[in-house]
C-alpha cells in the first residue's frame, strides 16, 4: 500500500513538472489569428494529458524496477498476481469516456475555428510549381471592377479572411504556423477550389510556406504575409488597383515579381529551376534536341505562353505553368519581354 | 564457387536476363503494331522508354522467380509429376548455402526475412544519414556535391526527395520483411508444428521480396522520384522514371505480404498443439495472428491504387488527375485505406515480443493475458476505421472529418491497455536486465512517446497546425522504433541461440542499447519541437532566421547514434553467429515450448508432439508448467 502511496505522490510531481514544461516554453510558434487562440487552448489541455499519462507508465516502471530490483545473490520469481478483471475494466472505461469527452471538445474546437463570417474579404491564393499568387477583387472610382494580382498577401488586421485555394498544377498546401491552420490546394478547376478562413489579430510579417510535398522547388515555395491595419490595407489594395503606369521595363518587373516568375528565374546569373534572365535576350540558346536558337523577342514571347516548345538544355520540361497566356494580358507579356530583354548585356 | 549454384545467384543472372528479354519484346510489339521506337520530342520519348523498360521490368521479376526455382515443385505438379515431402537438406551441401536457396523449413525462411529485412533497413538507414548530414544546418550543400551528380545524374532538391522517399519505402519494406521474419520464424515454433501449413507458398512468399526490393533501389539510379513514400497524384504522374520503380517494388513486396499472411493464419488455426486453445497460445501468436489478418484484408488496395497510378502513366488513363477528369483525393483514401492498416502490421508484432519478453525477464505472469491477447484484436479492427485521419487537411469532404476524429481517439483505448498491463506486469517483478529485456523496456518507453503524441493528430483543430510538420515525423518514429526496431533487435537477440546455438555478446548489446536509446530519445524529441514550432517536413532546406539550425545539428547527432548502434548489432550478430559462447539449454529459463529443446532448435522442431497443460505465463507459481514434453503414449509427429 505504502508503494502505491509514493507512487502517487510521484505520478502528482511528474505530471505537474512535464506539463510546466510543455505548457510554459513555448513549444509553439507566436499567436497571431484567432483560430490560434482556440487551437492553443486544445493543445493546452492536450499537454496536460501527454503529461500525465507519460507520468503515470514512466514512475511505475522506474520506480518498480528500482525498489523491488533483485538484490544480490537473490533467486527465485516475482510476485505471482496474473490480473484484476475489475481494474482491467477501470481501465478500459475510463479512457474511453477520456477519448469520447475529448472528441466532443475537437468537434466544437473545429467549428469555432471554422466559423463563417459573412463580412470576410474574399482572396483568391493561385498555388503553382513554385510560387504563390494572390488576387483580390477591387471596384475602382470610376465603378469598374477590376483584379489585383500581388506576390505578397496582405490582410488587414481583425477582419476574417476567405483564402479560395486554386492550383494549377499538383497539390499543394497552404501553411502560416502563426496562423495554426492549414489546408491542402487542389488542381482541377473551380470543382476542386478548397477554402480556408483565417481571422489575423496581430500585426507583422509572416511567411506561408507549401506544407505538402510538390516536387524539386517544394522547400522554396514561400511568400510573405503582411498583416496590417484596416485602414492601410484599403490604401494599398487602392495603390494597386491603378493603372500601371511606370515605363515598360518597370511594369514588366512588377508583373514578373506578381505574378511569380522571379520563383523560378532570377535576375542575377544564380540558376534556379528555371534559366537565369540575366544575359538571357540576344544570346545564344542551346536546347534538349541539340540545336541552337537566339532569344530574340519571338523566342522570348513563345517561351512564356508555349514553354514546352522549347526546352533549354539543362532544364526539364513541364515545370512552368502553361496558360500565362490566359492568366497576362498581351501588354503584360509584352512587358515582361521588355523587362527581360533589359537584363540581356 | 558454390555461391553460382545457389538460387540467389541464378534468380538474379536470371532477373537481368529477363529484364533485357522482356525490354526486347516490348520493342518487338511496338515494331509489330507500327509504334515509333523513339521521338524527337523530348516528353514523348521518355514516355516510349518508360513503356519499354516497365515491361522488361516485370519480365525481369518472372524471370527471377522461375530461374530462383521456387516455382519449380509447382510446375511439376502442373505436369502431374510427385515431388517429395520430405525436406531434409542435401548432407553434401554446405549449411551456409541453405540460406541462399530455395528452403522450405521454416526458420530457414525466418532467418532469410530476416537478414534480408536488416540489409533493406541498413540502406533505409545510409538514405536517412546521407540526407541528415545535409539537414545539419540551412542551405544546400553537401547534397550539391559534384559525385551525386556523376554517380546518380542529379543532385540538390531532388536528391534529396529521392533520399527522404526511398528512406521512407524502403524502411518500411524492410520492416514488412521483419515482421515476416517474426511470424515465420516463431509462430510454428512457439505452437508446436513443425512447419508452416503451406511451405511452398511460404518460399515463394520469402522470394518475391529479393526482385521487388532490387527494383525498388534501382529507383535511385531511374532518375528517383520525389514524392515522399505516399506518391500522391498528380505529383506521381509526373515525376521521373524511378517512380515506376518505387510502384512495381512495393506491388511485390506487397504480394508477399498476401501470400505469406494465408499461411500465418492457417498455420495459427489449424497447427496447435494438443491442449493449446487458443487463450494458452504464446501471446505472440495473437499478435501475428491479428497482423496476418490485417496484412490479408488490407493490401490489395495499395496494390490497386499504385497499379492504377501504372496504369495512368503508361496508358494515359485518367484516374486521379484532376485536369482529365480524375480525382486526386480518390487516391489518398485509396492509399490509406492500406497504409494507415499497415502502420498496425508494423507494430502489433512488435508490442507482441514485448508482451512475451516481459514475463519471462520479470519472472511474472502477463498481466491480464486475456484483455492483451484481445487488444490486438482490438487495434486490428479499429484500424479499419481511421485511415481519412491522414486527409483532414486534404480537402475531402469537411464532414466527413468528424467520424474519423472519433474512431481515431478510440485506438487509445486497446493500445492504452496494453500500457497498463505491461505496467502492471513489471511492477514487483525481480528484473533481469540482460540485453533483450532493455530493449523490451526501452521498446515500451518509445512505444510510450508514440501513443500520447497521437491524439493531437487525431483531434482536428490541432491537426490543422501539425499535419505535414516535423510532429508527424516524430510521432511515426516513436511508433516504428517502439513497436518495431527496439522489439525486432530484443526478439533477434533473445531467439539469437535457437538460431545459431551461440549466445551474442552481452557487453556490445549493452552498449547498443544505451547508444540507440539515447540517440532515439534526442532525435525524436527535437522532431516532435520542431514539428510543434511549425516546421514543415520533407524540405531540404530551412530559412536560419527560423533559428532551427542547432536543433537539426542535434538532431543528425542523435541519428546518428542510432545509425552505429544498428550497424554494432549487425556486427554483433554476424560474429557471435560463429565465435559466440556456446548457448547450453534453456538459456533464459523460459517456459515456452522452444526453450525445452536444444539449441539450435533441431530440423524438424518438435519429432515427439508435446501437450500444453498449464497456462503460459506462470511465472511465479510453484510446480506449475506450461507443456509438458514427453505426454504419455504420444502419437507421432502430424506432419
Amino acid at each position: 500500500m505504502i508503494h502505491l502511496l509514493i507512487v502517487g505522490v510521484l505520478v502528482v510531481v511528474a505530471t505537474l513538472g512535464l506539463g510546466l514544461l510543455l505548457t510554459q516554453t513555448g513549444i509553439l510558434p507566436a499567436q497571431a489569428s484567432q483560430q490560434a487562440i482556440t487551437i492553443d487552448w486544445l493543445f493546452n489541455i492536450h499537454f496536460w494529458f501527454i503529461a500525465f499519462f507519460v507520468a503515470l507508465i514512466c514512475v511505475v516502471i522506474v520506480y518498480s524496477l528500482i525498489v523491488f530490483r533483485r538484490k544480490a545473490g537473490e533467486k527465485g520469481d516475482g510476485v505471482y498476481m496474473h490480473g484484476n478483471q475489475r481494474l482491467e475494466i477501470l481501465w478500459t472505461v475510463v479512457p474511453i469516456g477520456i477519448v469520447l469527452w475529448m472528441a466532443v471538445i475537437g468537434g466544437q474546437t473545429l467549428s469555432d475555428v471554422e466559423r463563417r463570417d459573412p463580412q470576410a474579404i474574399t482572396v483568391d491564393v493561385f498555388a503553382a510549381q513554385w510560387s504563390w499568387r494572390f488576387q483580390y477583387e477591387v471596384t475602382t472610382e470610376e465603378g469598374v471592377r477590376t483584379a489585383v494580382a500581388s506576390d505578397v498577401l496582405v490582410l488587414p488586421r481583425n477582419q476574417q479572411a476567405l483564402l479560395r485555394l486554386h492550383s494549377q498544377d499538383v497539390i499543394h498546401s497552404f501553411y502560416v504556423p502563426e496562423f495554426r491552420v492549414k489546408q491542402d490546394i487542389l488542381p482541377g478547376g473551380e470543382e476542386y477550389v478548397r477554402e480556408l478562413r483565417i481571422t489575423p489579430n496581430t500585426n507583422g510579417t509572416y511567411t506561408v510556406q507549401c506544407a505538402e510535398i510538390c516536387g524539386q522547388g517544394h522547400y522554396s515555395m514561400l511568400a510573405q504575409v503582411q498583416v496590417v491595419d484596416g485602414s492601410e490595407f484599403t490604401a494599398w489594395l487602392t495603390e494597386q488597383a491603378a493603372d500601371c503606369n511606370l515605363s515598360d521595363v518597370e511594369c514588366g518587373q512588377r508583373w514578373a515579381e506578381t505574378f511569380g516568375c522571379l520563383g523560378c528565374h532570377t535576375t542575377d546569373g544564380t540558376v534556379k529551376i528555371g534559366p537565369t534572365w540575366l544575359g538571357l535576350a540576344g544570346h545564344a540558346v542551346e536546347l534538349t534536341d541539340g540545336s541552337t536558337v537566339t532569344a530574340d523577342t519571338n523566342y522570348l514571347l513563345t517561351a512564356i505562353v508555349d514553354p514546352n516548345a522549347q526546352i533549354v538544355a539543362g532544364f526539364q520540361p513541364n515545370v512552368m505553368p502553361q496558360n500565362f497566356d490566359e492568366l497576362l494580358s498581351q501588354e503584360q507579356i509584352n512587358q515582361i519581354v521588355a523587362f527581360i530583354e533589359s537584363l540581356g548585356n | 564457387m558454390r555461391f553460382f549454384s545457389t538460387s540467389m545467384f541464378r534468380g538474379l543472372i536470371a532477373q537481368v536476363a529477363g529484364t533485357v528479354l522482356g525490354m526486347g519484346l516490348a520493342m518487338a510489339l511496338r515494331v509489330v503494331f507500327g509504334l515509333p521506337l523513339s521521338s524527337p520530342i523530348e516528353a514523348e520519348d521518355a514516355h516510349i522508354r518508360e513503356v519499354i523498360v516497365v515491361v522488361g521490368v516485370l519480365v525481369g521479376a518472372i524471370a527471377f522467380l522461375v530461374g530462383s526455382g521456387v516455382f519449380t515443385d509447382w510446375f511439376k505438379w502442373a505436369r502431374g509429376e510427385e515431388t517429395s515431402d520430405d525436406h531434409t537438406p542435401d548432407p553434401s551441401k554446405p549449411n551456409w548455402m541453405r540460406y541462399f536457396s530455395v528452403d522450405f523449413d521454416h526458420k530457414v525462411i525466418g532467418v532469410q526475412y530476416g537478414v534480408t529485412s536488416l540489409l533493406l533497413l541498413l540502406f533505409g538507414g545510409i538514405f536517412a544519414m546521407l540526407f541528415r548530414i545535409e539537414l545539419s544546418g540551412s542551405g544546400i550543400t553537401f547534397l550539391n556535391s559534384e559525385i551525386f551528380k556523376v554517380l546518380l545524374g542529379y543532385d540538390g532538391p531532388h536528391l534529396y526527395n529521392t533520399l527522404m522517399s526511398l528512406h521512407g519505402i524502403v524502411m518500411i519494406a524492410g520492416i514488412l520483411l521483419g515482421v515476416g521474419a517474426m511470424s515465420n520464424y516463431l509462430v510454428p515454433m512457439l505452437i508446436g508444428a513443425n512447419d508452416m501449413a503451406f511451405p511452398r507458398l511460404n518460399a515463394f512468399a520469402f522470394w518475391i521480396n529479393v526482385p521487388g526490393a532490387a527494383i525498388l533501389l534501382s529507383s535511385l539510379f531511374f532518375g528517383g522520384f520525389d514524392t515522399g513514400w505516399v506518391g500522391y497524384p498528380p505529383l506521381s504522374l509526373r515525376a521521373p522514371l524511378g517512380m515506376q520503380m518505387f510502384l512495381i517494388g512495393v506491388y511485390l513486396v506487397g504480394l508477399s505480404s498476401i501470400a505469406g499472411s494465408i499461411n500465418v493464419i492457417v498455420t495459427t488455426l489449424t497447427m496447435r498443439a494438443k491442449g493449446m486453445s487458443l487463450f494458452r497460445m504464446p501471446i505472440f501468436c495473437w499478435a501475428a495472428l491479428a497482423t496476418a489478418l490485417l496484412q490479408f484484408s488490407a493490401t490489395q488496395l495499395i496494390g490497386l491504387s499504385f497499379q492504377l497510378v501504372m496504369l495512368e502513366r503508361l496508358m494515359g488513363m485518367s484516374f486521379f488527375d484532376s485536369l482529365q477528369g480524375g480525382d486526386p483525393v480518390l487516391y489518398q483514401h485509396l492509399f490509406w485505406f492500406y497504409s494507415h492498416p499497415a502502420v498496425y502490421v508494423f507494430i502489433l508484432p512488435g508490442l507482441g515480443v514485448i508482451s512475451e519478453l516481459l514475463p519471462v525477464f520479470g519472472r511474472k505472469p502477463l498481466y491480464g493475458y486475456r484483455w492483451v491477447a484481445l487488444s490486438s484484436f482490438g487495434i486490428a479492427v479499429v484500424s479499419f476505421f481511421v485511415w481519412a485521419h491522414h486527409m483532414f487537411v486534404s480537402g475531402m469532404s469537411p464532414f466527413l472529418r468528424i467520424p474519423f476524429m472519433y474512431s481515431t481517439l478510440l485506438v487509445a483505448v486497446p493500445t492504452g491497455v496494453k500500457f497498463f498491463s505491461w505496467a502492471a506486469t513489471i511492477w514487483q517483478g525481480k528484473t533481469i536486465f540482460k540485453t533483450p529485456m532493455l530493449f523490451a523496456l526501452g521498446a515500451v518507453v518509445i512505444f510510450l512517446l508514440g501513443g500520447v503524441t497521437g491524439p493531437p493528430l487525431a483531434t482536428i483543430a490541432t491537426d490543422l497546425h501539425l499535419h505535414d510538420t516535423w510532429f508527424v515525423v516524430g510521432h511515426f518514429h516513436d511508433t516504428m522504433f517502439g513497436g518495431f526496431i527496439f522489439p525486432f533487435v530484443a526478439a533477434i537477440f533473445y531467439w539469437f541461440p535457437k538460431m545459431s546455438g551461440r549466445m551474442y555478446n552481452e557487453k556490445q548489446g549493452k552498449i547498443q542499447f544505451w547508444l540507440m536509446f539515447i540517440g532515439f530519445m534526442l532525435m525524436s524529441n527535437l522532431q516532435l519541437i520542431l514539428g510543434l514550432l511549425g516546421m514543415r517536413r520533407r524540405v531540404v532546406d530551412f530559412d536560419a532566421a527560423l533559428g532551427f539550425d542547432t536543433m537539426q545539428l542535434a538532431l543528425t547527432i542523435g541519428g546518428f547514434m542510432v545509425f552505429f548502434g544498428m550497424l554494432l548489432f549487425a556486427y554483433n550478430i554476424i560474429r557471435s553467429w560463429t565465435k559466440g559462447e556456446v548457448a547450453e539449454g534453456n538459456v533464459w529459463d523460459s517456459r515456452s515450448p522452444e526453450w525445452q529443446k536444444p539449441n539450435p532448435m533441431p530440423l524438424h522442431n518438435y519429432e515427439q508432439p508435446f501437450e500444453v497443460v498449464g497456462e503460459p505465463y506462470d511465472y511465479g507459481l510453484p510446480n506449475s508448467r506450461y507443456v509438458n514434453m514427453n505426454p504419455a503414449g504420444g502419437s507421432p509427429s502430424a506432419h
